[in-house]
């Protein structure tokens, strides 16, 4: 990489970054929120105490493996939307079996749990990339409504079905399942904070999706048939077998992350469970360049913001939808980022642009070619 | 009750059902047509709701309050557009991906409407909205004048919209041209034609629509606003273009077939049939996918190069 691509990339990320941050400050100061305090509250408040740390950390676990699931599936050239919904899928199946095999010893009835959790989550994706690959449904509409669909699946579980026996009857009626057995509760990694082992589980999902994308045929073959259909099936490369893969993975992480949040924080199926997991995970893959080395530190950023907007909440009054917000416009400017970044032309000009606001006097005294 | 009751009162409620994802969906098609691909139509959608409601809500004790919701559907219409520019400014300019980018400007608006509706208004509240306006004589025809013509004037408005979008597609020297970027934006660039300021012209034009689109919605539809009210007609809008095979007719089609599935089964909770409420909310969502899967021949039909970015500095 060159000197002047570095110089360009630098430009064009720190200027959509300015306008993203402008255009959100513009919403603030509309709803009577000081932008400068705000920011400094997302982003500092989190941080100040071990229990915020963690707190973001318990955040970045669902972000970390559901953006990795959305990066194979970008990656292969399919996009995928669904994951609010394999989330939701995730927790039925995984809650479901945890609740039907209580007496099993934890070696075996957690991998078990877990295992069910991806695989709902890994169907539920299959069948958008199954759509795609047979029938040519756009993958953007049909993961969609399969959000929507799952969601109300989910909510006719909560309330029929899968509702605790408990809340029928001397409850409040809440919305939710019985309380896990303890052979599946995932442990704790800080004593006295809600920081469990899933965060090494995630960790290590994304040592292995480096692995599978760039060390293994079946991960160079996905990767291909994103980067180019055309020239992938011509190599050979049945390329929509190959976005039917790409989404069961993209699923499966997305139903393990349920199957984590469920076992690990809430320790039984709860309404609002995906708690927008499912859009967050497409702002942190994009934002961690589709790379489990960048995701693992975005998924991070993006639990500070989540931590930090629910703060705000309750300090400056403003509403959590403002996360959605935040999160809309940085996808704006990484798409337009990105055009940029590929389109060797604007680089020229904006060199150019560079160039001409140096004085004529400090150019000459380099004195390079013309 | 008697089967034509029965059939009176589906399509009585099927017809101001259709008109949010009909409106949508005409100006989607604009879009579409010229070539870019909107999914943020679901958040112009959430904001024209928003603002539709919104200035009616602020004017209803003040002198303005007889032009409340005349002023609520411009600030919606106008609002509309500006998405529209600013999608237009991201995939047309900056030749972003599409898919993404409307999910990020879906994202933007749903959020936006949502923070502004909590911070300004807070709960549930309802406005008066617009009242329905029977047109004279028209309504008094048996079983038609229920249907068709007792209904708010933005009902009627969706409706002309559809002869009116098919001359201006078909007949006009600006159709032609939306047309022509869609299908070869180079050819058309060749011959004269602006590709990029077509592309945001009609880019514009579907927000202005679907802006206008919300407006009814939280207007006409539900006199009240809340975050979840469109609840994903945006999207189906976008399916309806696909299922109309990009003609104004095929979308008025698909959107009284939705719509008429969807009073349908309103009906039958009325009618007392007992089924989980949760799977009567699904059904326009599955029946997308189902709509979506079997319109994989029409593909065809489309604007061929709808999705991609034109550069015409780019030689290939």
């Amino acid at each position: 990489m060159n000197k002047q691509k570095v110089l360009y990339g630098g430009t064009v990320i720190v200027g959509f970054s300015l306008i993203a941050a402008l255009l959100v400050a513009l919403v603030l100061l509309s709803i009577g929120a000081s932008p400068l305090q705000t920011y400094k509250t997302i982003l500092t408040g989190p941080l100040s105490d071990l229990f915020g740390v963690t707190e973001v950390l318990v955040r970045a676990v669902p972000l970390l493996l559901v953006g990795l699931g959305i990066a194979i599936s970008f990656r292969s050239g399919i996009i995928n939307i669904g994951a609010e919904g394999q989330i939701q899928m995730g927790v039925i199946a995984s809650t479901a079996v945890a609740l039907a095999l209580p007496g099993l010893p934890r070696i075996y009835l957690l991998p078990l749990v877990l295992m069910a959790g991806a695989l709902a989550g890994a169907l539920w994706g299959g069948i958008a990339g199954w759509l795609r690959a047979r029938l040519q449904v756009n993958e953007i509409l049909s993961t969609v409504m399969l959000n929507y669909i799952a969601a109300q699946i989910y909510t006719y579980l909560l309330r029929g079905p899968m509702l605790d026996p408990n809340e029928l009857e001397m409850g409040s009626g809440t919305p939710q399942s019985m309380r896990l057995p303890d052979a599946v509760i995932l442990d704790y990694l800080v004593p006295g904070t809600r920081l469990h082992t899933g965060l090494i589980l995630a960790l290590v999902a994304a040592v292995l999706v480096w692995i599978l994308l760039w060390k293994t045929t079946l991960g160079y073959r996905m990767r291909a048939a994103g980067a180019g259909a055309k020239a992938a099936r011509y190599a050979g490369i049945p390329v929509e077998k190959y976005l039917v893969v790409a989404m069961l993975f993209a699923g499966g992480f997305a139903g393990l992350a349920g199957a984590v949040e469920v076992t690990g924080v809430h320790h039984r199926a709860i309404e609002g469970i995906s708690s927008g997991y499912g859009f967050a995970g497409i702002v942190v893959a994009l934002f961690g360049a589709l790379h489990p080395g960048g995701i693992i530190p975005s998924a991070a950023f993006f639990g500070v913001l989540l931590i930090g907007a629910d703060m705000t909440q309750r300090t400056a009054r403003v509403p959590a939808n403002m996360v959605l917000v935040l999160q809309g416009v940085i996808i704006l400017a990484i798409v337009s980022a990105q055009s940029f970044l590929r389109n060797p032309y604007a680089q020229e000009r904006l060199l150019r642009w560079l160039q001409g606001l140096v004085p004529a006097a400090l150019r000459s005294r380099k004195g390079t070619q013309p | 009750m008697s089967a034509s009751v029965m059939i009176f009162n589906v399509l009585c409620l099927a017809v101001p059902f259709s008109v949010a994802i009909l409106l949508a969906a005409l100006g989607e098609n604009f879009n579409q047509r010229a070539g870019v691909f909107n999914l943020g139509c679901d958040g112009i959608m959430c904001m024209g709701a928003f603002l539709g409601f919104m200035v009616p809500f602020t004017l209803q004790a003040g002198p303005l309050a007889p032009y409340g919701n005349l002023l609520g559907i411009l600030g919606a219409v106008a609002v509309g557009c500006l998405l529209g520019l600013l999608f237009a400014l991201v995939t047309v300019t900056f030749r972003a991906s599409q898919g993404i980018a409307g999910i990020g400007l879906q994202m933007l608006g749903w959020g936006l409407s949502g923070t502004l509706f909590r911070h300004f208004v807070g709960g549930v509240t309802g406005v008066e909205g617009i009242p329905a306006m029977p047109i004279p004589y028209l309504s008094q025809i048996p079983f038609l004048g229920g249907v068709l013509f007792s209904h708010t004037p933005l009902v009627y408005l969706a409706f002309l919209m559809v002869p009116a979008s098919w001359f201006l597609l078909y007949k006009t020297p600006w159709g032609l041209k939306v047309r022509a970027v869609g299908t070869h934006p180079r050819a058309a660039d060749t011959m004269g034609i602006n590709v990029d300021r077509t592309r945001y012209q009609a880019l514009m034009l579907g927000g202005a629509m679907a802006g206008l689109a919300g407006a009814y919605l939280s207007l006409c539809q539900a006199k009240m606003f809340s975050d979840d009210l469109v609840a994903g007609r945006g999207f189906i809008a976008v399916a309806l273009v696909y299922f109309g095979r990009w003609s104004p007719l095929g979308i008025m089609g698909g959107a009284l077939l939705f719509s008429i599935a969807q009073s349908f089964q309103l009906s039958m909770q009325v009618w007392g049939i007992k089924f989980p409420y949760e799977f009567a909310v699904m059904l326009p969502y599955v029946l997308v996918i189902v709509v979506l899967a079997l319109a994989r021949k029409a593909r065809q039909l489309g604007p061929t190069d709808l999705g991609k970015p034109y550069n015409r500095e780019m030689r290939f």
